[in-house]
């Protein structure tokens, strides 16, 4: 909510042209109504040497919370608590960005009446701002202001002295320094850097606003190199957030019920999966795996258990041997997504009664699920935690009982191959557990004879002689005759 | 019957008997007085016309063309009614055997018995009333003929096409005259309330049942206070004297003390005495040898007995079923010869088992039905519970034990067998059938929009959405639900406060409890920590055997939404161990008669659990406002010393920074650095249950007098008590106490008091619950809730306009599904009956509500 910009000079060229410049008087405190509070611009020094003047934004956080309530169940305000303790009355987020934009907004485009010649010339800048939210930390800010011509200083402000151990915040103090830009395209730089680095969820960002901060990055966002970095952090946020924010709602609140973070409940979509599908090569071989196991068991009706965004739903609906696909997932957000993906609401009559997408989970049995020739767990049973396993071993093999069933999970025997992934750790964040070959084996065995199937295993991806292949796959067949005697 | 009753029977006109569960299909004419009958005799809502249907999906009542869908629609209604067990009457011609055969389709599908009522009236009549209609006045005369021919035809055959009950009225006054009697199924044995002794497979375990008699109070097949025995069947076969067991169970069924149900082993000997081939095996031949010694007449008597016996029996006003192989719930009542092979043989899977034997359906795992089904059939070691349904076959034949259920006491009472009299094909199943280990909850019972029965609130709705997202989170993150047997409500906070500088202030909810009548209540320290119900069981074998824990654990320790405290199991035993030994030592165990508790707790400090919390939102703005203010200020004061006017813009980020340092301050204050459990503090405040018994309604004094004694002896500094203070709501000393207790408190940075009625479970003079406890948060720490600046003037004029009414609903609801929680958990109900409402409450959290409430 605070910065300052300063500049030097000399008597022939005073720093006081900065008053010019932003068009406000530099023995004077004004204020400015904004659409999110008061915005206040002084000078704490103005002599010919040196030039500095603050923009002090007051937030009305009461009012950010308000806005655009008060309808609903008594006029009650339906959000997330987040929005009410939140940083925004202190820190230089997209709302300080607005700000700038509405109090110099001659500057930024580089006007000024009085002086024509002033805005066109370079002058010395320093820009501080004491509290700047960055996601990326120090380190993406250098790479957004140095291409721009600044000299950056960049500096982690820690999360609180009393509690060193919990690090540093995500706020830097920020510096910076230039020698030949104009004011003009600092100021322009800002309003649209603020934001993106800020990279919060803003609800009360209105789309026009958008168009308003690309148009500030003319002339210089096209040559940037991390050009893509910055658009994107944008629009994802423009125009996702108010219809996404109503699709999670309620797990935000059960998040907030449990003193958790929203991330650790609305997490069975990664955030990057959500915008574009880049498969993996060993997502690729891992369907076409599957593919080939259910066209050689000759299934027709298909359940995809745990389908999450439904990209091997979409690769069954691709072959007319499949007559029926059902995905099932428990969580929303993701059928909404397969939904999107496969685009249900446009398709054909025929196309369309081939394919159903339920909510569902393996903790319970579900008589829907009864009778089909083939069930799919891809890169499912290892997002559960170990003791509710049985749970799923019964719903599946007991309950549901398809007479193919295709079961998929990462060795971890193989994880020391992948060269970004640390020692230790696991391939995703929700992975529960992660298996060797033998742990797998010995499961797999266990419910196949259990429930009467026979059960065989198949690699998938490349099969190391040492470690085995990056996936481990195992097939089970109902009531086999040479398994049934075994059993 | 006397020729005087003929008379008069004849003077009133035919007596129909109808059975009170049918569907009855009238059949005549068009023209031949089937509605004008059907008004007469039922209840408009029993009857549904095929005229009626056409019109409503055709707007025209005679638009032959629309007959195709016209029938769907009727079949549709018709099925909708017999699936809820209601009488329906169908108004169509039915005089083709093709429309008839599809009725019967129906009642059979349903269970219920196809009836037939025949308006045999002359042509001539159908056709004069039909011109007497505008809208049928140019009806063909062939229609009609056509009509009549098929119905004469129909007539000798209608009993062979399924109709349990034919009833022809022949002319115009046979019909005219005609009464229709409702009659009550045989098995529909509601009104009769007992009390009953309900006894297991006998198999000529003559001596066996007359110990058992003598065990439960019978003298002489009598009991002295009135009760009624029931039997579930098979009282032959195997046994050393079947003779003398049918005639003792015959005489008292005779008497009027007691009932019998058919097994499956008096349904062959029915047989075998009627003179049918049957093999003499699975023990029937011993009862054949024995029965030889009987005279004809015993014989002729047994024979009249089994056949008159009813498959199952419905009694005490529908909440008790009894039936020899069990009955799932949409059999009960109904009649049909689905219902009567299911009531005597169960279901079987089609497969065999490895002694040959049918693999019998699980029925039982699926039951949700509120009668309680008490059968036998199937022999088990012991009887148990499984979804209110229990199977009272001990095997006594095979050397186990003849065993009876009190109802309503739900008492078990059993002998033992004097010997083995059979060798059993295949051991006693160590459970009762279907209770297999480990089997998860059906999808069924928690999906979708739902409403919960509770005795303390009635009906709690849950909606699609929310039950899907407690779906989500209780399957990728909760515990198994059976170590989940709980979840705490939410709280609403006090009525909004008017007091200068103050959001909430005790007053209000003080005077809000004074207004509900409630005249005791108890100011209880609020922690300020995170929600912890622990399961505390004696030991690993109770773990195990009652709640079904895996693994050797001894319960569970799980957060508000049913997460797992601490991701490392050792963890969770190290506390629940420390909990034990405490409970052990202030003698709990003993003085509540039980093996295990629930308790309700708080576990701090808040930033063991919520530290990620804390990183992105709380320390954040803390850190953000402490790095803005310096050069903020700094700035002012620049500008200022320059001569700018600054003044009240200064004194007011002044002020604001004052603020948010007191908003980290505030924070700060509930955190702290643990190491393993060192620092980690409990704070229990209610034992919300404990074996057989919910101590929900255990007034508030008693719970933290149970709780000071744990506290008093851990030993291991890990409980912490909770401080408290009785406040008398009526009076003005004991008010201001209360209120000065929770200045000094909250002044010291506490979080604030939590007031419930001393009673608990308390109700207003309407009879409504009162809330169970109001919060009263302390001025200091609702910073952390409304904001570093919620103090100010402005902010704190436009946060009073604040809305409680959605969060004190939310909160009684949801307080009242965690006393059915407990209600359900204590009388030992079925898994799924006690996941309801838990998983309700999970969904309700989800509902939109101010979140800083």
């Amino acid at each position: 909510m605070f910065l300052t910009i300063s500049t030097t000079g000399s008597a022939q060229r005073p720093a006081t042209d900065l008053g010019h410049l932003l068009h406000k008087h530099p023995e004077k405190a004004q204020a400015f109504s904004t659409s999110y509070g008061t915005a206040h611009v002084l000078y704490p020094e103005a002599d010919a040497e040196r030039c500095t003047a603050a923009l002090l934004l007051e937030v009305d956080a009461v009012a950010l919370v308000r806005r655009g309530k008060g309808k609903g169940r008594g006029g009650a305000p339906d959000a997330a608590l987040a929005q009410y303790v939140n940083d925004r009355p202190y820190a230089a987020s997209s709302l300080l960005a607005v700000a700038l934009g509405s109090v110099f907004s001659s500057a930024m485009r580089g006007v000024c009446k009085a002086r024509p010649e002033l805005p066109d010339t370079p002058r010395p800048l320093r820009i501080e701002v004491p509290a700047l939210p960055a996601r990326g930390g120090a380190d993406l800010v250098r790479r957004l202001f140095e291409p721009l011509g600044w000299t950056v200083g960049a500096e982690p402000v820690p999360l609180d002295t009393e509690f060193p151990g919990w690090g540093d915040s995500r706020y830097i103090r920020l510096t910076l320094r230039a020698t030949d830009l104009t004011l003009a395209e600092a100021l322009r730089h800002l309003y649209v850097l603020l934001p993106v680095l800020d990279d919060a969820k803003h609800y009360w960002v209105s789309p026009d606003e958008v168009d308003k901060l690309l148009r500030a990055g003319d002339g210089w966002l096209a040559g940037h190199p991390e050009r893509e970095l910055i658009t994107r952090r944008y629009l994802s946020h423009r125009w996702s957030l108010t219809r996404q924010a109503k699709e999670r709602l309620e797990l935000v609140r059960l998040a907030e019920a449990d003193d958790s973070e929203v991330e650790d409940f609305d997490n069975a979509v990664e955030p990057e999966a959500e915008d574009e599908e880049k498969p993996t090569p060993l997502a690729v071989r891992r369907r076409e795996a599957i593919l080939g196991v259910l066209r050689a068991s000759g299934a027709a009706r298909v359940l995809d258990l745990g389908c999450g965004q439904g990209q091997l739903v979409q690769a069954l609906l691709k072959d007319p041997a499949f007559t029926e696909i059902v995905g099932v997932d428990v969580s929303m957000r993701a059928l909404t997504i397969a939904s999107r993906r496969l685009k249900l609401d446009r398709m054909g009559e025929r196309q369309a009664s081939r394919v159903t997408l339920l909510q569902g989970s393996l903790a319970y049995t579900d008589k829907r699920l009864k009778g089909y020739d083939a069930a799919v767990l891809s890169e499912v049973i290892e997002h559960l935690d170990l003791p509710r396993l049985p749970a799923l071993e019964y719903a599946v093999f007991g309950a549901a009982r398809p007479r193919t069933v295709c079961v998929t999970t990462p060795n971890v025997e193989y994880n020391v191959r992948w060269e970004s992934l640390p020692a230790g750790h696991v391939r995703h964040g929700d992975h529960r557990f992660e298996w060797t070959r033998e742990e797998f084996r010995g499961w797999a065995r266990t419910v196949a004879e259990r429930h009467g199937y026979a059960v065989e295993f198949l690699p998938v991806g490349p099969d190391d002689p040492e470690v085995g292949p990056p996936t481990q796959m195992a097939v089970f067949q109902l009531g086999t005759p040479k398994e049934a005697k075994a059993a | 019957m006397t020729t005087t009753d003929i008379t008069t029977a004849a003077a009133r006109g035919r007596a129909l008997p109808v059975t009170d569960l049918s569907l009855v299909v009238l059949i005549g004419a068009s023209g031949s007085g089937k509605s004008t009958f059907a008004r007469r005799h039922f209840k408009p809502t029993e009857v549904i016309s095929s005229d009626f249907c056409r019109g409503l999906v055709a707007d025209d009542e005679n638009d032959q063309s629309a007959s195709r869908d016209a029938f769907d629609v009727l079949h549709y209604i018709a099925g909708k009614r017999l699936a809820a067990g209601r009488r329906t009457v169908v108004d169509a011609t039915s005089v083709q055997q093709e429309a008839r055969r599809q009725l019967i389709d129906l009642a059979r599908q349903h269970d219920v018995l196809p009836i037939a009522i025949v308006l045999d009236v002359p042509e001539e009549v159908c056709a004069e009333r039909n011109a007497a209609r505008t809208d049928r006045a140019d009806m063909p005369r062939r229609v009609i003929r056509r009509h009549t021919r098929e119905l004469r035809r129909s007539l000798r055959h209608l009993e062979r096409e399924g109709f349990r009950k034919v009833h022809v009225l022949r002319g115009v006054e046979e019909v005219e005259h005609a009464t229709v009697v409702t009659e009550k199924r045989f098995n529909d044995l509601t009104h009769l309330t007992g009390p009953f002794d309900v006894i297991g497979d006998v198999h000529g375990c003559s001596s066996e049942l007359e110990a058992l008699l003598g065990k439960l109070g019978y003298a002489d097949g009598v009991h002295p206070e009135g009760r009624t025995a029931v039997f579930v069947g098979d009282l032959v076969d195997r046994g050393p004297d079947s003779p003398g067991v049918l005639r003792r169970v015959m005489a008292m069924v005779k008497s009027g003390n007691a009932l019998c149900v058919p097994g499956n082993h008096e349904n062959k000997f029915g047989r075998y005495l009627k003179g049918r081939k049957v093999q003499l095996t699975h023990g029937l031949a011993e009862t054949v040898e024995q029965m030889e010694g009987e005279s004809e007449e015993f014989r002729a008597e047994v024979r009249e007995f089994v056949e008159g016996l009813v498959s199952h029996y419905v009694l005490d006003g529908g909440s008790l079923v009894v039936c020899h192989a069990g009955l799932p719930e949409k059999y009960h009542g109904r009649t049909s010869g689905r219902v009567r092979s299911h009531a005597l043989y169960g279901d079987t899977t089609g497969e065999t088992d490895e002694f040959g034997l049918p693999v019998r359906y699980p029925w039982a795992e699926d039951y949700r039905g509120r009668a309680a089904v008490v059968y036998g059939h199937t022999p088990v070691p012991e009887a148990t519970w499984l979804n209110n349904t229990i199977c009272l076959d001990t095997g006594a034949v095979f050397g186990g034990k003849l065993t009876a259920l009190r109802w309503p006491e739900r008492e078990l009472v059993d002998v033992p067998a004097e010997r083995v009299w059979y060798e059993p094909v295949r051991p006693l199943r160590t459970e009762a059938p279907g209770g297999h280990e480990g089997r998860p909850l059906d999808l069924a019972d928690v999906h979708g929009r739902r409403v919960v029965e509770t005795r303390h609130m009635g009906r709690v709705a849950v909606r699609e959405e929310n039950a899907a997202a407690a779906l989500e989170v209780m399957s990728r993150f909760a515990l198994d639900p059976r170590l989940l047997p709980y979840l705490p409500p939410t709280m609403a906070p006090t009525a909004t406060s008017q007091l200068d500088g103050y959001l909430e202030h005790p007053v209000e909810a003080f005077a809000r409890y004074e207004q509900d009548g409630v005249a005791r209540v108890v100011c209880e320290e609020k922690h300020m920590g995170s929600r912890a119900v622990a399961l505390v069981c004696r030991d690993a074998g109770v773990a195990a055997g009652r709640f079904g824990a895996a693994g050797g654990g001894t319960g569970s320790l799980y957060t508000r939404t049913g997460r797992p405290f601490f991701d490392d199991a050792d963890v969770t035993e190290e506390i629940l161990g420390r909990l034990r030994t405490a409970a052990g030592e202030a003698g709990l165990w003993d003085d509540l008669e039980t093996d295990w508790l629930l308790l309700d707790a708080e576990l701090m400090p808040w930033s063991l659990k919520a530290s990620g919390l804390l990183r992105t939102q709380y320390a954040a703005v803390g850190a953000a406002a402490g790095a803005v203010f310096p050069p903020a200020l700094a700035a002012l004061e620049g500008a200022a010393a320059r001569g700018v006017d600054v003044g009240e813009l200064l004194t007011r980020q002044r002020e604001r920074a004052s603020a948010a340092a007191g908003f980290t301050d505030a924070y700060r204050r509930y955190c702290w650095t643990t190491d393993g459990l060192e620092g980690v503090r409990l704070a229990p405040f209610q034992i919300l249950a404990v074996q057989g018994r919910s101590l929900a309604a255990l007034p508030h004094d008693r719970q933290l007098a149970l709780i000071d004694r744990m506290v008093e002896h851990d030993a291991t500094g890990l409980l912490r008590t909770t401080r408290r203070l009785y406040v008398d709501t009526a009076d003005a000393e004991s008010v201001r106490a209360g209120v000065d207790w929770w200045l000094e408190m909250t002044g010291r940075g506490g979080e604030g008091m939590v007031v419930k009625p001393v009673d608990a479970l308390a109700r207003d003079g309407a009879g409504r619950l009162v809330q169970p406890g109001i919060k009263c948060r302390g001025r200091e720490y609702l910073r952390i809730v409304y904001g570093p600046e919620y103090t100010r003037p402005e902010n704190l004029a436009r946060l009073r306009s604040r809305f409680l009414g959605h969060k004190q609903s939310l909160a009684l609801r949801e307080y009242a599904l965690g006393l059915e929680a407990l209600d359900r958990l204590a009388d030992g109900e079925p898994l799924w009956r006690v996941h309801e409402p838990v998983f309700a409450v999970l969904a309700l959290e989800s509902e939109p509500v101010d979140p800083r409430l």
